[in-house]
């Protein structure tokens, strides 16, 4: 980090003054940080022990009731269910994204005409919000006039019209893969900016010796790219497991729970059924898996690397 | 791993992958153009254009999007009040806890969107907070602030440190020396982080949705999303919803392309 402190020489009266001025650059961030995460952490673990609903917003009551929403929340039936669906959709999504968007990078890497305008237009789904996406992808996947289900019936030997959204067995790996779709040009263009600072060097001494194509990628391009790689599979977990907006727009966790995630279940005790200490237990749930997998994640990289 | 120049044959795929990724794109702009509903099935090209969905579209949601462009254009400008003279102070003062300060950036990135809205709704209820503009802005600077502040923050690290000590030997003050010689070198990173900032509370969808209750203040996010009802009657105006939706990330990227780049990774990396 740079350091651009005042030159020692001036007097010591003024830079006290100086300081005190310095720190208020940073204040209102620090308040705002408080404010807007710390207080919302710490309100919600107090709320997690509290029958907190609607009748407290009149009568100003939340009593104490220990770790019952805790138990009535892991209890649900629905708890299982949600917890395997975070774990599915976070691996899947991930998965998909990464490795999809790695071969669009490694495939712009090469310059070619109009390759700085296409892998610019290739943004596009990532810019645009995300219940614009679940919309899209909505009407497109309907099971009786959507543009998949024409595509496969156009197919010779397919006559089925899978209910994509509406099916329980179908609808979390649709709702996956409409997320991998999202995630694409974000891994394409953070790993395309990693393959860019490669030195293009290695790789024709590296020909020389005989190594190109998979053997070049095995020994110097993966291994120079791996902090960047790190850094795109931990925003991808840490972001990917509070994922809401996307799954209320295509499937509002339904049909019968199999699309429900515990970021949506918890939404749903919050804000459809107005139990917000039950909301707030499962959010604080969600606050420590999320915690400690970018814990765990973060040591092994530690060590490997 | 060819580095070399490709010819126009690798153009012919460049092009082939983007028709696939894009596809849902142009599936949005294609049903907007058209004039039926649900009933029947949309023609793979909109041969008999029609601005039914587009009249309909402004009919209904035309106040919404103007409640989404005054809270996006206000949430950038609150976050980037807050977080450039921050990022200024943790890039170039010596301050004790800036390590401290910037791990929480870090873990604030953590916390669940879901769970600041459970914990803010009663705070906005008492506060008089819930269906105002203010009180979005303020929410939707969840998401802007930390990101402005890494973005900024290292920018504002790999600026020369003379001419930070001209200024100061010069006899300009802190605030000075932050307004008329860092914030006009540090543009670039203003405009990627002002860019993202305003696409982050322009697609908010969470916030609207739990901290809005009545038709007041309703960006269009929270329209497209009631237009999403059980049963939807009439795509074409959802779809032209969802376009005027997407066009400030169209003209934005258009316009500021290499800014949108460059923030993807700075924003990410550093």
């Amino acid at each position: 980090m740079a350091d651009a402190r005042l030159p020692s020489r001036i007097s010591s009266p003024g830079r006290r003054g100086q300081r005190a001025l310095e720190f208020l650059f940073l204040v209102p961030a620090v308040a705002y940080l408080v404010l807007f995460f710390g207080y919302p952490v710490v309100k919600n673990v107090v709320m997690g022990f509290q029958e907190y609903t609607t009748k407290t917003f009149y009568t100003g009551e939340a009593p104490w009731v220990g770790l019952a929403n805790y138990s009535a929340v892991i209890g649900s039936s629905v708890f299982d269910r949600a917890v395997l669906n975070t774990a599915l959709f976070t691996v899947g999504s991930i998965a998909g994204q990464f490795v999809l968007g790695l071969a669009v990078a490694l495939y712009f890497r090469r310059r070619f005409p109009l390759s700085g305008v296409l892998r610019s237009l290739l943004l596009l789904p990532w810019l645009v919000p995300i219940i614009v996406s679940s919309a899209i992808w909505r009407w497109i996947l309907d099971q009786d006039n959507g543009a998949l289900n024409r595509v496969l019936e156009s197919l010779p030997g397919v006559d089925a019209r899978p209910g994509w959204l509406s099916s329980t067995s179908l609808a979390l790996i649709a709702v996956i893969v409409v997320n991998i779709w999202i995630g694409i040009p974000f891994n394409a263009t953070i790993l395309h900016g990693g393959l860019q600072d490669i030195p293009p060097d290695l790789y024709e001494a590296a020909a020389l010796d005989g190594a190109r194509g998979w053997k070049a990628f095995r020994y110097i391009t993966w291994p120079l790219l791996r902090p960047v790689v790190n850094v795109v599979l931990l925003l991808g977990l840490v972001y990917t497991i509070k994922v809401v907006d996307l799954i209320l727009g295509l499937t509002r966790g339904g049909p019968a729970n199999s699309t429900q995630t515990i970021a949506t279940q918890s939404y749903h005790l919050s804000f459809a059924e107005f139990d917000f200490g039950q909301g707030a237990a499962l959010g604080n749930i969600l606050i420590v898996v999320s915690m400690v997998f970018a814990f765990l994640y973060l040591r092994a990289n530690r060590r490997t690397a | 791993m060819n580095l070399h120049r490709g010819g126009w044959w690798h153009t012919a795929v460049g092009v082939l992958i983007l028709a696939v990724l894009l596809f849902p794109v142009y599936w949005m702009a294609n049903v907007s153009l058209q004039t039926s509903s649900s009933a029947e099935q949309t023609p793979w090209i909109p041969l008999h254009l029609s601005l039914h969905g587009y009249r309909q579209a402004l009919h209904d949601q035309g106040g919404h999007l103007l409640t989404s462009l005054i809270v996006a254009v206000g949430t950038v400008v609150f976050s980037l009040l807050i977080a450039a003279p921050a990022a200024y102070a943790l890039a170039h003062f010596k301050i004790r806890f800036a390590n401290a300060v910037l791990l929480a950036i870090l873990v604030s990135q953590m916390v669940p969107g879901i769970v600041v809205a459970n914990a803010l709704y009663s705070a906005y209820n008492d506060l008089g907070l819930l269906n105002s503009v203010g009180g979005l802005i303020l929410a939707d600077s969840t998401a802007g602030i930390p990101f402005a502040i890494l973005i900024l923050r290292a920018f504002m690290g790999s600026l020369p440190t003379s001419v930070i000590e001209a200024a100061w030997v010069d006899g300009a003050g802190p605030i000075r020396t932050f307004v008329s010689v860092v914030l006009p070198m540090c543009r670039n990173a203003l405009v990627s982080s002002a860019l993202f900032t305003f696409l982050f509370a322009w697609g908010d969808f969470l916030f609207a949705l739990t901290l809005t209750t009545t038709e007041d203040v309703r960006p269009v996010t929270l329209g497209i999303y009631t237009y999403l009802g059980s049963y939807v009657p009439d795509w074409s105006s959802v779809m032209a919803t969802a376009v005027l939706a997407s066009l400030p990330a169209l003209v934005l990227l258009m316009v500021a392309q290499r800014y949108v780049a460059a923030g993807t990774t700075t924003g990410a990396i550093k």
